[in-house]
């Protein structure tokens, strides 16, 4: 795991470093165990098909989880995630390439706090972007 | 071939939901639990040996909240989530997790009528602090 940023040291325009996920239909199943989440169009081709869907779909909560490992796993052991959004704008599928990404796009100070904003999405193996997002975490500072 | 009515959510209805009282749910957060979580969304960051990954929470409300006014709405979709975060929370931690409809309105998506909803969850522990709020939209129809 790398180091806690210093805040100072972030800088604007910054990429975080990618997450790359390939859902399997197994990972779907234990994500839907762990997290109480048994809605059949997660494991049930029959089911999603006959409600319209392409067929069985990655939990946006799941997708949730990708997109904030990108941020927990690049804020370090002393980063503090105090914000995160996502939007789900597409379906996706197991065993498609899920490409999570993360770019700092604001720095500020709030009530003592030293913030960084970041803007997150996910692309499918098409490119497309499914999930969108954005996070604020609060980094340790030189000054502080 | 008969038409089928078009489905609505009567303003009765919307108020009975928005003024629905659901239980509060409480877990304690057990380790070999948030060790299954960080396998399942494949995420080996050693923090969470002892706190939890950011969307754990979701674990806490497996159940969606009785609402039998959207029974003619059975399909669900989750449109996302807005969440912040205040004290971390670790194993050991007892959690309880206190939902309410914040808001519920019928719209028209591409497969018909349909209705957004948006549930707020407010997360405390067993000390009373705050720890967390989700704001998930759901759109059923």
């Amino acid at each position: 795991m790398p180091d806690t940023p210093i805040w100072e040291d972030v800088e604007v325009g910054q990429e975080l470093p990618a997450v790359v996920k390939n859902p399997s239909t197994r990972q779907l199943v234990k994500y839907a165990g762990t997290s109480g989440d048994y809605y059949e169009v997660h494991y049930d081709k029959d089911f999603a098909v006959e409600i319209g869907l392409p067929g069985i779909i990655v939990h946006g909560a799941l997708k949730n989880a990708y997109l904030a490992q990108v941020v927990t796993g690049w804020m370090g052991p002393d980063g503090m995630l105090r914000k995160l959004s996502v939007r789900y704008r597409g379906t996706d599928v197991p065993y498609d390439t899920l490409t999570c990404s993360g770019r700092v796009t604001k720095k500020y100070e709030q009530d003592g706090a030293h913030l960084v904003d970041c803007a997150l999405t996910l692309e499918n193996g098409q490119g497309e972007q499914t999930t969108t997002g954005t996070a604020t975490v609060q980094l340790p500072s030189r000054g502080a | 071939m008969t038409e089928e009515p078009q489905k609505t959510l009567s303003p009765e209805a919307r108020k009975a939901l928005m003024e629905r009282e659901i239980p509060p749910a409480v877990m304690e957060v057990e380790r070999g639990h948030v060790r299954r979580f960080a396998e399942a969304i494949g995420d080996d960051n050693p923090r969470w040996a002892d706190a939890t990954p950011p969307t754990f929470l979701r674990a806490i409300l497996s159940e969606l909240p009785s609402a039998p006014e959207l029974d003619a709405f059975p399909q669900m979709l989750d449109g996302g989530s807005d969440w912040e975060y205040g004290d971390p929370v670790r194993v050991g931690d007892t959690i309880t997790a206190v939902t309410q409809f914040a808001r519920v309105n019928q719209r028209n998506i591409e497969v018909g009528p349909a209705v957004f909803l948006q549930l707020e969850t407010r997360y405390t522990n067993q000390h009373g602090a705050w720890v967390a709020t989700q704001k998930n939209t759901l759109i059923r129809y």
